[in-house]
């Protein structure tokens, strides 16, 4: 059977080339980056390699980049981290197309006395920059913004709501997980404070993320010990992780037009095949999107039913659908943008990586019309309408 | 997303649901809308002499709400009103040889749907059977307070 994987946004695999060049940091580079013998000067090399490589893929200074376990560390790191410095600043501001550990960090924090606001977000799940300006003011401590909706793929007014961040004073987190492999983002363009990036999201080794911090924003650490990464991250140093990431971060950087390009070709092949089974219609903005993202909602079935017929037959998806989450609770970034329970209900999100081929996509167009075939023959909301 | 361990049986009977459809002339009808998810369950039912002759249904809902409507409807068809009655969500349950815990809100809905299937018939016979009217609060709700993860120091 032929197997299909359009899951991008829950897990790429890490590039060969990258395990390559990590491997000699198991066996032989192994020392410690701070010990100053010469066992510890080459891991010690390796991992500021790395960091300027992480750091010129959004055109930051190396000493700017603070490596992580990942984007939920460095999402915390973000949050958390610059709190103590907001005085009587007492608002968060995030929206609620964020990845879910923004909203469940953030949430957290209310309970040491912030309050947490969402930025209104119109249709396409794209934040609406008008009605945000008069809600980011002067008592917001920090806005936190994905560059691109995980689920729907619509990029965000970055730029805008950096412009209305900083005339309100307030610091402002981007979240580029999704973005960083495939869209380009630079910090010298855009006035940013802080940015999270994920290793595995560049198809860099699991385990491994990076918190992006402007030099003179203040942040204190959420770990105590050895004082590594400017004594934000505290504990010796993933060096092979590091140099993996940084291998990811120099590869994406390269390749990052041929990407895209190939991306959205394959992306809009896949949305035009999915549109024409009928009552079917594109979750998220139509251009303003990531090239990898194809959001695709089916009235009158359910997402998990659909999940797992197109597993039987060898393609692996995501769903919105309430019946595929713990919470039983639809999806939040999809009822947001306005849809009703039952459409979020029969929405995939189908997320394409560099791998993929234009013969994965004519496969999974030519499946789906049939699923969905048999699975409306079953529902009994189908021909009442 | 919720890891999936549906039980062979119930990714069959998935595959392969068995009555799918909606009996034209039926005796009695019970739709049910599952008050956690937000899915539909429709049951049509062919009733003689106090058995259930034929039994149909549709179902729009995740793989388990299939699996056990269909379950279901294998179960009950040929069995006398008392029997079907009687039926529980356990038997649906062991049936299906087991639901991820998640998942047992599903298997509920399919017996209600039955239930009320039976209600709407005894009432149209001029029986008011209020011990199989299932108790319908259909608000799935989707507040806006966020659930508080964890304290903070
Ligand atoms: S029908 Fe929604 S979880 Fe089963």
């Amino acid at each position: 059977m032929k197997r299909v994987y359009l899951d991008a946004a829950t897990s790429m695999p890490t590039m060969e080339a990258v395990v390559k060049e990590m491997l000699p940091y198991m066996t032989e580079n192994y020392g410690n980056p701070s010990s100053i013998h010469e066992m510890g000067r080459f891991p010690r090399d390796g991992m500021e390699r790395s960091r300027k490589e992480v750091a010129d893929l959004i055109s930051a200074k190396p000493e700017e980049i603070i490596f992580t376990s990942g984007a939920t560390e460095s999402i915390n790191l973000a949050l958390r981290g610059t709190l103590p410095f907001a005085k009587e600043r007492k608002k968060i501001m995030i929206s609620k197309i964020c990845h879910r550990s923004v909203r469940a960090t953030a949430t957290a924090l209310k309970t040491s006395g912030h309050d947490l606001e969402f930025l209104p977000i119109d249709k396409f799940g794209m934040i609406d920059v008008e009605r945000s300006s008069g809600i980011i003011d002067n008592g917001t401590s920090i806005v936190s913004i994905p560059f691109a909706s995980n689920e729907v793929g619509t990029l965000q007014p970055v730029r805008e709501i950096s412009r209305i961040s900083k005339d309100a004073g307030a610091l402002l987190h981007i979240d580029l997980t999704m973005s960083a492999f495939q869209v380009p983002f630079d910090v010298t363009d855009v006035d940013v404070d802080l940015a999270t990036i994920s290793s595995p999201d560049l198809m860099g080794p699991k385990g491994m993320g990076a918190l992006y911090v402007r030099n003179g924003t203040r942040i204190t650490s959420l770990l105590q010990g050895g004082g590594q990464e400017r004594g934000l991250r505290s504990g010796s140093e993933n060096v092979p992780g590091m140099v993996g990431m940084g291998a990811a971060a120099r590869i994406a950087k390269e390749r990052m037009e041929e990407t895209s390009q190939g991306l959205i070709d394959l992306r809009d092949h896949l949305i035009n095949g999915l549109t024409e089974i009928p009552h079917s219609n594109l979750n998220g903005h139509p251009t303003e999107r990531l090239p990898n993202n194809a959001n695709v909602r089916f009235e009158f079935v359910e997402g998990e039913s659909m999940l797992l017929m197109l597993d039987m037959n060898g393609v692996s998806i995501a769903t919105g659908s309430a019946c595929a989450q713990k919470t039983l609770e639809a999806s939040k970034t999809l009822l947001a943008m306005g849809l009703k329970h039952e459409e979020a209900h029969g929405s995939l999100m189908f997320t394409l990586g560099p791998y993929n081929t234009m013969s994965d996509v004519n496969h999974v167009t030519g499946i789906m019309a049939e699923i969905v075939d048999e699975l409306r023959s079953m529902s009994p909301t189908f021909n009442k309408e | 997303m919720v890891r999936l361990e549906y039980s062979k049986k119930v990714l069959e009977h998935f595959k392969n649901p068995r009555n799918v459809g909606e009996i034209e002339d039926a005796d009695a009808v019970g739709t049910v809308g599952n008050p956690v998810c937000g899915d539909m369950m429709e049951l049509s039912l062919k009733i003689k002499d106090d058995m259930i002759e034929d039994i149909k249904f549709r179902t729009f809902g995740c793989a388990s709400a299939i699996a056990t409507t269909s379950m279901l409807t294998e179960i009950v068809k040929g069995k006398t009103l008392k029997e079907a009655e009687d039926l529980t969500w356990d038997d649906v349950v062991e049936g299906l040889e087991g639901l991820p815990p998640i998942k047992v809100h599903c298997s509920l809905l399919a017996v209600d749907g039955l239930k009320k299937a039976l209600y709407e018939y005894y009432r149209s016979k001029g029986i008011d059977r209020q011990d199989l009217k299932p108790n319908e609060e259909d608000d799935h709700d989707q507040g806006e307070e966020e659930k508080e993860v964890g304290p903070i120091v």
